[in-house]
């Protein structure tokens, strides 16, 4: 056992990592220690106190027509004392980037730098309005205008429409806009190509947007099969969806091969650009021939996600798509900066009510701004050296999916779980014994039980070689038959292994009134 | 007799009406199922057409029309008891029955024996 300079152990011991988390006598509270047990915010109140003081209502003449609510709402009301302890005890239940790894791959749960929040708070950013006169907005507007030219350098595009609020909806944006083209020089065709692979929210995307789809299959080195998506492409496929680097955490090496096959058969080539991380400042993908691709500002620009923030989904766009643009988007002009909101006969029309997520805009410029086209490129280039570290340290304890270095994020599969009872599911609940938020699980389907670890550049290599103990430890008590910590973990998370199933089954989706209390 | 598809389908035909489900290696392999999405009666599909939805705690998986024909009935009990994919996948699981556009097409699929050395081969 290693000591620090204090003479403190470096690793939990015997005597402090016993496993036994069991108070031995119960409390009156119900609470343990600082582990306090918190009920139903509809438990907590009655909905006959309030926290806030009120003016008796007068007679007045309601405007809603027959509409208007005739019970009681059943909000209990609480003092703000009450409601802050609430939030936070349930908040102190949770996990999130700012408690430690949190390696969801595919996700990309990057720190969110403090400088983006400071930006986001400037009054002039913080506290305007989308209805405000433009005479009054004019920093925000060249804010978008740079932002704007910082992504489409980066992409190498020549143009990006910013409103579109997440990467769905930025996937929704751009086969609009391929429709929009298609539809433009008279083109009818009816098919969407999605590799096996693909996020399911492509083939979802190209469904809605009236598309037949159809699947091609992945060759043994995990990428997309250059040959079987040819022999699919003729005059009937309007776009082939391609996530680069691909969910396998792999970079799909004849992509520009590919890119010229599509554009051959007069389809258009979207890329799904939620794996930009791994490759911003190496590659522009303007350069691998693509027509149309989302950025996911809360991935790969550091915005908040997952309950911290909203989505940010901006569309880069060709030459060839380009006119096809949503709006509304800003322009220079000889007096300041302006927004068209409507009048541009070609756009495909308006996808938000306003210019989308302006609070993600600052923070993702902020971002940008502070590390630098340099930064940038080694935040990349960090993200990729951190994923290859977690795949050659568990490499001889873990299966591997695909030979050879990855990208961004490190694919095992439930291989070396094999024989041993313990599935996939059971290692990530075990995870959350260790502290750590599990690994994104079962996706993608290309492999058996997948395992996809995505460390970003956030975590230092002391942060990872603690993760790599815990992966390391709980893939080698699996293999050597030890199972009794996978069987019901999680043990030392406040709640318990849950049946999924039966939540599933018989969802539970709203607080009803006891019988008994009415 | 019973016929089976590299989708994991079976195919039970009587006369020119064919009932189908999923077979019991595939609800071994989705796990726990949650939900049944099916079509609609009279639709008429061809074959390799997306024709249903299963969904378990671990993946959304399509089921595929095995033949070209139209639906002349689902098992509405799954959408009340998804369970019974798990429990009666080639009984009471039955997911639709389609009235078939060829009978004759039933010989390209696997018999039972195929079939079994089929998931074999997939160990």
């Amino acid at each position: 056992m290693s000591m620090n300079s204090q003479g403190r152990p470096t690793a939990p011991t015997a005597d402090n990592d016993t496993g036994e988390m069991t108070p031995v006598f119960e409390s009156f509270s119900g609470h343990q220690g600082l582990r306090i047990a918190e009920p139903l915010v509809f438990e907590l109140g009655t909905t006959q106190t309030t926290g806030v003081d009120v003016e008796e209502i007068e007679d007045f003449e309601l405007s809603v027509g027959g509409l208007e609510r005739d019970s009681e709402i059943g909000c209990p009301g609480l003092a703000e004392p009450d409601v802050v302890r609430h939030f936070t005890r349930l908040s102190r239940r949770n996990y999130g980037i700012d408690m430690g790894v949190f390696p969801l791959g595919s996700c990309t749960m990057k720190h969110n730098p403090r400088l983006n929040e400071k930006m986001a708070r400037l009054p002039g950013f913080g506290d305007i309005h989308p209805l405000q006169p433009l005479s009054t907005v004019q920093g925000a507007l060249e804010l978008m205008t740079e932002l704007s030219h910082w992504i489409t350098t980066l992409t190498g595009m020549p143009a990006v429409a910013l409103s579109p609020k997440a990467g769905a909806h930025g996937e929704l944006c751009g086969v609009m806009a391929i429709r929009a083209a298609l539809e433009a020089r008279g083109d009818a065709r009816e098919i969407v190509l999605c590799p096996e692979s693909a996020h399911g929210t492509n083939p979802a995307t190209a469904a809605f947007c009236g598309y037949k789809v159809k699947s091609i299959p992945a060759k043994e080195n995990g990428r997309v099969d250059a040959e079987a998506l040819k022999a699919a492409l003729d005059d009937t496929v309007a776009a082939v969806m391609i996530t680069n680097p691909n969910t396998c955490g792999l970079f799909e090496d004849e992509i520009k091969d590919i890119a010229d096959a599509i554009h051959a058969a007069g389809a258009f080539f979207y890329c799904d650009g939620a794996n930009f991380n791994a490759i911003m400042g190496k590659v522009r993908p303007g350069d691998l021939g693509v027509d149309a691709m989302h950025l996911n500002l809360h991935k790969t620009f550091s915005t908040p996600h997952g309950g911290g923030g909203p989505g940010s989904g901006p569309v880069v766009f060709s030459d060839a798509l380009k006119d096809f643009a949503p709006m509304p988007y800003v322009v220079a002009g000889a007096d300041g900066f302006d927004i068209v909101e409507d009048g541009d006969d070609t756009s495909l029309g308006r996808l938000t009510a306003y210019h989308g997520q302006m609070g993600m805009y600052v923070r993702a410029l902020s971002y940008m701004m502070s590390h630098g086209s340099d930064g940038i490129r080694q935040a990349a280039e960090d993200a990729v050296l951190n994923a290859n570290y977690v795949l050659a340290s568990l490499g001889d304890v873990m299966s591997a999916s695909f030979d050879g270095p990855c990208m961004h994020e490190a694919l095992f599969d439930d291989r070396f779980l094999k024989d041993t009872g313990v599935t996939t599911l059971d290692f990530a609940k075990a995870m959350i014994d260790e502290g750590y938020h599990p690994m994104t699980m079962y996706f993608p389907l290309v492999v058996h039980g997948a395992m996809l670890v995505e460390p970003t550049e956030t975590e230092s290599k002391y942060n990872m070689d603690q993760f790599i103990r815990s992966m390391r430890g709980l893939a080698t008590e699996a293999r050597a038959g030890k199972t009794a910590r996978f069987e019901g973990a999680p043990y030392h998370a406040p709640w318990k292994r849950l049946d999924e199933t039966q939540a599933a089954r018989q969802p539970v989706l709203r607080y009803t009134v006891p019988e008994a209390a009415e | 007799m019973t016929k089976y598809t590299e989708d994991h389908e079976w195919v039970e035909a009587d006369g020119d009406i064919a009932t189908i489900g999923i077979t019991d290696y595939a609800q071994k392999a989705l796990g726990d199922v949650v939900f049944v999405e099916l079509p609609e009666v009279n639709a008429s599909y061809s074959a390799g057409d997306e024709v249903a939805v299963v969904e378990s705690v671990k993946a959304a998986s399509e089921v595929y029309a095995p033949l070209d024909g139209v639906i002349t009935e689902v098992n509405g009990d799954l959408e009340g008891d998804p369970s019974l994919v798990n429990t009666a996948p080639t009984s009471n699981g039955w997911f639709f029955k389609m009235k078939l556009a060829n009978t004759g097409d039933l010989d390209g699929l696997m018999d039972e024996e195929a079939y079994n050395d089929f998931v074999a081969g997939l160990e």
